[in-house]
């Protein structure tokens, strides 16, 4: 899994990045009440909106870590948007895609990077 | 500002011991959600007792001869009508009939009137105040007292315990009395729609108050976060998002807050604005909506009817946790008013449904009597 500054994470299988945000994210965030993924098709850029996630108290944007197309959103955060509190890391992710650049991934932080960026925070 | 800038409440101290989350609000580093967060402060307030500290608030008295005649320049209500022991709801106006600040001002004792105004107005209010009342009235800040307010159903058992006295008020009681051994003026009156009361304690004490409340287990403090959803659901505007100065309290739904014996004399300032909008000339009124699809509408969203034209702005908007879906207060013209229809809301971009509902979104839980 790798990182990014902006508290999201990807793990990559094959030429598929799959994307969400970090426990500290949806910690800060708080109870997750809406989830907005995008629809499958879609083609973003890195560091462009992906999907918007609301708390309570405000509405919060969700960047693409990496370039690539949508092939599949999470379609469970509709009816469950708390599992992106319960499970940020795992069943709480937002949407898979299919990298155009590899090369992206690499750049990100590892662990250990970002948790040492935790630190300084 | 920088966080060094930031004034601080007496309960700042408990408010980090506790686990707060500090914000600035309203040039003070305020709690917005202890370690509960603000979902689960939002139902504890609706279930059993929630406490605030809103310290921030500006306390003050205007005292004079007639200090109700003179306060009632600056403001709507009908104050020189107020009762002892009551507290009642105005808006301070200027000249165009936009509201300044929305206050509420009580007779608890024979020290003139007790005035409570937001934290973000507070120095322009005093100063407007002061200039208009010159040489009849002043107005003098209480900065030695603290405010804190106990709001849910829990409240009133929670507060008996220690102020048998309270439970002899009804909602919009204000009186002086010594409560936890302190001079003290307490209200049954907040800002979440639920029974409960607002005390004014002197700040040296508010600590040692603020404890012994979160000492019994109905009670939990509660955030700025869960404030605002809770004020929401009750259908209570906020100044500075739902009111600011070219809003009037007609326009606002506020027609309370312009008392009837002031109508018929015309004597504060906006007064005739206030008058031809009575009369039915009005541009844009307050409307609840429930958003039936999608995102919650924050806050600068747009109001679009249904062929998808512009007619309006949300004001305020989020996630009522109680009414389980997402609202909305915003300002649409009277024609688009009519509870039960389907107007859009515009969420980044995508138009969504939403119903006008009546106000208030959850049931108020007041005691009116006892």
């Amino acid at each position: 899994m790798r990182f990014t500054k902006d508290h999201e994470w990807v793990a990559v299988e094959g030429d598929i990045a799959t994307v969400g945000i970090t426990a500290y994210a949806a910690e800060q965030l708080g109870d997750v009440v809406f989830v907005e993924v995008p629809e499958v098709g879609k083609t973003v850029a890195q560091g462009e909106g992906l999907a918007v996630v609301e708390s309570v108290k405000a509405a919060s944007d969700v960047y693409a870590p990496v370039s690539g197309e949508v092939v599949e959103a999470n379609a469970e955060l509709g009816d469950a948007p708390e599992t992106v509190n319960a499970v940020p890391e795992a069943g709480g992710w937002f949407a898979k895609l299919k990298l155009s650049n590899p090369a992206e991934v690499d750049a990100l932080m590892d662990r250990d990077a970002y948790e040492a960026f935790l630190s300084t925070l | 500002m920088s966080t060094d800038d930031l004034k601080k409440t007496p309960l700042f101290d408990a408010h980090v011991a506790a686990g707060a989350r500090m914000v600035p609000f309203a040039g003070y580093s305020m709690p917005v959600q202890y370690k509960d967060g603000v979902l689960k402060e939002h139902l504890w307030t609706r279930e059993h007792a929630g406490l605030f500290d809103v310290s921030h608030m500006g306390q003050a008295r205007i005292r004079g001869e007639n200090p109700a005649k003179s306060f009632e320049k600056v403001v709507s209500a009908d104050y020189q009508g107020l009762k002892a022991g009551k507290q009642r709801y105005g808006v301070l106006l200027n000249e165009g009939g936009g509201i300044i600040d929305d206050l509420m001002t009580a007779r608890p004792d024979d020290d003139g009137l007790f005035v409570v105004v937001n934290g973000a107005c507070k120095d322009n209010d005093y100063a407007i105040i002061a200039r208009e009342l010159a040489g009849e009235a002043t107005v003098t800040r209480l900065e030695d007292r603290a405010l804190l307010a106990l709001q849910g159903p829990e409240a009133a058992a929670v507060l008996a315990a220690h102020v048998p006295e309270a439970a002899t008020m009804v909602f919009m009681d204000a009186r002086a009395l010594t409560a936890f051994g302190v001079d003290a003026i307490i209200s049954r009156s907040g800002y979440t729609g639920e029974d409960g009361y607002e005390l004014s304690v002197p700040a040296s004490e508010a600590a040692r108050i603020w404890n012994t409340l979160l000492e019994d287990e109905r009670v939990r403090p509660i955030g700025l976060g869960a404030r605002d959803s809770l004020r929401l659901e009750a259908g209570l505007p906020l100044y500075g998002h739902d009111l600011d100065e070219t809003v009037s309290p007609i326009e606002a739904g506020l027609n309370f807050a312009v008392g009837k014996s002031r109508r018929e004399a015309g004597d504060f300032l906006g007064a005739a604005r206030i008058a031809k909008e009575l009369a039915g000339e009005l541009s844009r009124v307050r409307v609840n909506l429930k958003v039936l699809e999608g995102a919650p509408a924050r806050e600068g969203a747009d109001i679009a009817d249904a062929d998808g034209a512009v007619i309006g702005k949300v004001t305020s908007g989020g996630f009522g946790p109680s009414f389980g879906g997402a609202i909305a207060i915003g300002f649409v013209p009277p024609a688009f008013a009519v509870i039960g229809s389907t107007l859009k809301v515009i969420v980044r971009g995508k138009p969504a449904a939403a119903e006008v509902v009546a106000s208030p979104f959850v049931p108020p839980r007041y005691v009116r009597k006892l």
